[in-house]
């Protein structure tokens, strides 16, 4: 076991070490095309950590991606990069818990429709803070941040998540987060903390989405909150993981890859039908993969498997 | 009525719960001794489940105590109630259908205080496996078992937490006679380790063979106490429970 996890770190670290050359190759489509694949990998690993376990469906994506964008527009040219950063997901880890707390004792329907409301109250709140405190509706930002600093940051990030998620699965805070997920009244009569479980991911997977937020916000130079709090990120997020499947902590990469290529060919191919084209792609994706790549791969490994032992029986 | 000089397991007095304007459970009083089995019964409706979920912290008392060991926990969280040694059953039976069975025994006994070290864990867990009659199952999902066995599993995942006081609600419901005669001898050896057990119980033949003293209900409140075969013959619970008939089922 020890010798199976040792080989697939060293295999990760020199994946990772191959990773960190692409801004190397000097081509500025395919860096901004890997800062893409890297944003939502990450941004569908950390929905999954929460959501996958405990199926609560989270639409606050956009709003904590928001709140680390705006920290670094107000904060980027004040303090210095890595405190800006640290700020960034304070400030994502503060707002989380709140919401947590106020929120994760609803269930079902009501928890995302609430998750989505919040993208839209904290979009609110930015506004009149900026129109009635600041006195302005946008901000530039000028932070000596290359694309290529950005990707490595991102890179960075991907491997801290896939680590975390992996520590997070063996521990005992990971698996009492499966029993809710099976049935929150029986994991209550085990003896589980069942908001503390709750709160405690959910802040940790909104503190990353945070950061993400945050290191992404140089490479727009203007921002607003219409920018930094587009909703369409949750959404997009949500069907990445989806696709991918959110039960397995690889399994959102395997959607958020092949979808971010895909919005990236469409919309450049089909600029005017991009949206009813994805539109089907989703419907398909829906009737077909009901549990995700992962589960399709998992599903063929043991048909594999089963027909190996048929074999070996016979 | 063996109370001793010993701290009832569990205290109950004056428990009163309310929906709206129904009285579900009306100012309940009685007392489980150590070792005990308590047979809680009365017509669908008069009230078992609720005391049930008002004991073990799923529904909040308008009134009354409730002392597990001595200690008040009216109103605690279910969770916190688990942990001081509580451990229930449900009338539908609730197993991780998503887990195989040893990950749903490992949930009864992963989060009790204090923490069981691993090769404790997983021995432990064999023990019980093996003790409800699913050895040899541990690796199978809980989704594929049958319903007797579904009902062991979630048995099995209540005992991990080596609880003080069990409350099963009509854990033998829906058993054929064989698998009956099976179940009343499982829940007999339990109380030979010592487990206070209060059932909920529609299955005559089973509180019979299994109860020291039943108690019964009718529309929230208690209209009988003592020991089974009294009780059973008592004319008031006669009329209100079964109907004025006699009947032995």
């Amino acid at each position: 076991m020890s010798a199976r996890i040792a080989g697939f770190g060293a295999t990760a670290l020199a994946a990772l070490a191959l990773l960190a050359l692409v801004p190397r190759l000097g081509n500025a489509y395919y860096l901004a095309l890997a800062i893409s694949l890297l944003q939502y990998t990450v941004l569908a690993t950390a929905w999954g950590m929460f959501s996958g376990p405990t199926r609560y469906v989270s639409l606050a994506t956009t709003a904590f991606f928001g709140v680390g964008a705006y920290t670094v527009a107000v904060l980027g040219e004040i303090l210095p990069w890595p405190l800006v950063l640290l700020t960034a997901a304070a400030l994502g880890a503060i707002v989380a818990g709140i919401v947590g707390l106020s929120t994760l004792r609803l269930s079902g329907v009501y928890f995302v429709i609430f998750t989505f409301g919040l993208t839209e109250l904290i979009r609110q709140l930015v506004v009149w803070f900026e129109v009635n405190k600041s006195r302005v509706l946008g901000r530039y930002v000028f932070v000596d941040i290359t694309q290529a600093d950005i990707y490595w940051q991102l890179l960075a990030l991907t491997a801290a998540v896939f680590l975390l998620g992996w520590l997070i699965a063996r521990s005992r805070l990971g698996f009492a987060l499966r029993v809710i997920g099976e049935d929150e009244t029986v994991a209550k009569h085990c003896g589980i903390n069942t908001t503390f479980a709750k709160v405690a991911l959910f802040t940790i997977s909104a503190t990353v989405m945070t950061l993400v937020g945050a290191i992404m916000a140089p490479r727009w130079t203007y921002i607003e909150p219409s920018i930094a709090f587009n909703s369409m990120i949750s959404f997009q997020v949500l069907i990445m993981a989806l696709l991918g499947g959110a039960h397995r902590l690889w399994g959102p990469v395997l959607g958020a890859v092949p979808l971010t290529l895909l919005f990236e060919l469409l919309s450049a191919r089909f600029p005017n039908t991009f949206t009813i084209i994805l539109g089907c792609i989703f419907l398909l994706i829906v009737y077909m993969l009901p549990r995700g790549v992962a589960g399709l791969f998992e599903k063929l490994s043991t048909t594999a498997g089963g027909k190996a032992r048929q074999r070996a029986n016979a | 009525m063996s109370q001793g000089s010993e701290t009832p397991v569990l205290t109950i007095s004056g428990l009163r719960r309310a929906f709206g304007g129904l009285v579900a459970v009306n100012d309940l009083d009685f007392t489980v001794a150590k070792g005990e089995i308590m047979g809680l019964l009365g017509p669908n409706g008069s009230g078992k489940t609720t005391a049930l979920n008002l004991i073990s912290g799923v529904l909040r008392p308008d009134a009354g105590i409730i002392r597990l060991m001595g200690q008040n926990i009216a109103g605690l969280a279910s969770y916190r109630i688990a942990r001081l040694g509580l451990a229930r059953t449900f009338q539908l039976v609730r197993v991780l259908d998503g887990m195989d069975c040893r990950e749903n025994i490992k949930a009864g006994l992963a989060f009790q205080r204090p923490h069981l070290p691993a090769s404790g864990a997983e021995l432990r867990i064999d023990t019980l496996l093996d003790r409800v009659g699913l050895a040899g199952h541990d690796r199978r999902p809980a989704a594929d078992l049958t319903y007797i066995d579904r009902k062991r599993l979630e048995l099995a995942r209540a005992l991990a937490a080596k609880p003080r006081l069990l409350l099963l609600d009509e854990w033998l419901a829906g058993l054929n006679p064989s698998e009956l005669a099976i179940g009343i001898d499982l829940i007999r050896s339990l109380r030979a380790d010592g487990i206070t057990i209060v059932l909920v119980e529609h299955v005559m033949s089973a509180v019979r063979a299994l109860c020291d003293r039943c108690i019964v209900m009718s529309s929230g409140r208690k209209i009988a106490e003592g020991a089974t075969v009294d009780v059973l013959s008592d004319a008031a619970v006669v009329k209100a429970y079964l109907g004025g008939v006699a009947a032995d089922a």
